[in-house]
Formats: C-alpha cells, structure tokens, sequence
C-alpha cells in the first residue's frame, strides 16, 4: 500500500520535474534573442560589414540553443527513460 | 481528449517508433526497418540529384542542374570562408553531410514518412564521426602541438589551468552537442505539428489549429535547413581548430 502511494508520488514528480526542466527554453529563448538583436544593431550601424558575420551569427545562435535542446532533452528522459 | 471527439488516437511521440518494414518481429541489427528505407530514399534523392540531374552540364542549367549547383557553391564558400583555404581539402566530407542532413530533414517533412535525424542514434554516428576525423586529424597534422588549443596564451599564467579545464570539458562536450541539437530539434518541431494536429479534432479550436499547422509547418522547413547549415558549419569551425590550433 504505502510502496504503491510512493510510486505514485514518484510518478508525479517526475511529471513536475519534467515541466520545470522546461524552464530552461527560456533560457535559450533569452540566448538566441541576444544573439540575433545584437547582430541586428551592429548591421544596421555598418550594413556592408553584415553580410560577412551571418555565419559567425548562426554559430552564436548554435552555441545558445543547444543548451535549450539539452532541458528539452532532460525532460524527454523523465517522461520516456526514468 | 480525442476519443471524446471521435478523431484520431495518437501520441505525438509515435512518429519517432522504429518498426520492421515487414512483419512484426523483434528488431536486430541487419532488419530492414523505416530507417533503412527513408535512409535509403535520402540517398537515391542526393544522387538523383547531384549526380542524374548534373548528368547534362548544360551551359545554362536547367532547375534541377541549378539546385545542385547552388548547394556545391554555398557549401564550397562556407568551407572557404570559416576553414580557410587549407579546409577546402575536406570539402566533399562536409558537403556528404550537409546533404545528407538537409535531404533527410526534408524528406521527414512528408506526411506519413519518417524523419531520421530525429533520433539521436543516427545523429550521434555523424556527430562522432566529426569528433574522431577532428581530433585525430588535428594529431596527425599537429602531433602534439595539437594540445596547444586547450592552452590559451593569451590569458594570465594564473587562469591557464582553469581555462584549461574549461576547455577540455568543452571539447568533449561537442559530440554530445553537436548530435543532440539535431536531433533534438527535428523531433521537438515535428512532435509540436502532432500536438497541433491532435488539437485540429477539438471542434472548438479547429480552425486555430489548422493555421497553426500550416504556420509551424513553415517554420519547420526553415528549421530543417538551418539545421544542417549550423551542423556543416560547426564541422567547418571544429575542422578549423585542428588545422590551426594556435589560438
């Protein structure tokens, strides 16, 4: 009886652990914004050197999402793999 | 929800099931499975492409000839541009992946197929593929000076060692990065567009629905491309750093 109620406590913490792990989306969301903003503030300011950093913009924006991808992954671990 | 409604019964996470593409037995290492296939139609398609649609070298291409032409000119100036004149050399690896990556994730955009980047097994074979032709052409060039990139001389004797560490965790993060960002993202959008899709049987909100599949399906195609550029010009930067690991 209690190992059954414990599971199912367990069960829903893992549910609320994997919302919260999606917490760190915003993080991401933050990350990329910055990223982009800044690039646009600088192409504005001098549009001729803008077309040489688009690559160096993406690498940036890579960098940033990829630690939103691993919160999503955390939370694909705690919903199919824990 | 959708049993109540009367529309179809789905996880949004069934896509991604890999399943024996005859019968249902358990699935080995030599089973032809979905993957196989949509793996092999994502090499027929870049050889349909590259190498039958090129077959004419017209003077003024014709569409297909001008698709092939207009990736092999990005992918060679990307290469130029973030590896330098000494990356060239290693063009055809980095177009390999870049085409494959692209043709897969667009593949996986068709109704009913299956997207394989979305699993990490796949993405992770390429990821670490790109991490052991790094690193061991990096030695082989370098020797040992190739450790010069976990030693930066620019910063303070003090904080070497620090940033050292720093570094060398980076630097073994990357496989892990490079594959999960793919991955990761290709199953994210596509399992959103399923959400969507099991929202489109809710009377209600239908019609929302319905322009939010169309807009997300939009946002996916230009997902699936930025995807395989990030990863070919990551490749490029990694490649970077083992020809010149100076700082």
């Amino acid at each position: 009886m209690e190992v059954e109620a414990a599971t199912l406590i367990a069960n829903g913490i893992k549910y609320a652990g994997a919302g919260l792990a999606c917490t760190g989306m915003g993080g991401a969301a933050i990350g990329v914004g910055h990223v982009v903003g800044n690039y646009l503030s600088g192409a504005l300011r001098n549009p001729s050197a803008a077309a040489g950093q688009t690559a160096t913009m993406f690498i940036g924006i890579a960098f940033a999402e990829a630690l939103g991808i691993f919160s999503f992954l955390v939370a694909l671990l705690l919903m199919f793999a824990v | 929800m959708a049993e109540d409604s009367g529309g179809l019964v789905f996880h949004p996470m069934d896509q991604f099931i890999v399943k024996p593409l005859f019968g249902d037995g358990p699935v080995a290492w030599y089973t032809p499975t979905n993957v196989t296939l949509w793996m092999f139609l994502t090499v027929a398609v870049i050889l349909l492409l590259l190498v039958v649609g090129t077959r004419g070298r017209a003077v003024v291409p014709n569409r297909t000839q001008s698709i092939a032409e207009l990736a092999y000119g990005f992918i060679y100036k990307m290469v130029e541009d973030v590896s330098g004149k000494e990356g060239v050399k290693y063009f055809p690896y980095i177009m390999t992946l870049f085409m494959f990556i692209v043709v897969a994730n667009f593949l996986g955009l068709l109704p009913m197929s299956f997207t394989t980047t979305s699993h990490i097994a796949v993405t992770a074979i390429l990821a670490m593929a790109v991490f052991l032709t790094v690193t061991i052409l990096g030695f082989v060039l370098n020797g040992v000076g190739f450790l010069n990139i976990f030693w930066i001389r620019q910063a303070p004797l003090v904080l070497r060692p620090i940033l050292a560490l720093i570094e060398i965790i980076s630097y073994f993060v990357r496989p892990v990065s490079h594959s999960i960002r793919l991955a990761g993202n290709m199953m994210a959008g596509h399992a959103v567009i399923k959400v969507f899709a099991a929202f489109a049987a809710v009377l209600a909100i239908s019609p929302f629905a319905i322009v939010a599949i169309t807009a997300i399906y939009a946002l996916e195609v230009l997902v699936s491309f930025i995807q395989a550029y990030v990863f070919a010009i990551l490749t490029c930067v990694y490649l970077k750093d083992a020809l010149h690991p100076h700082h």
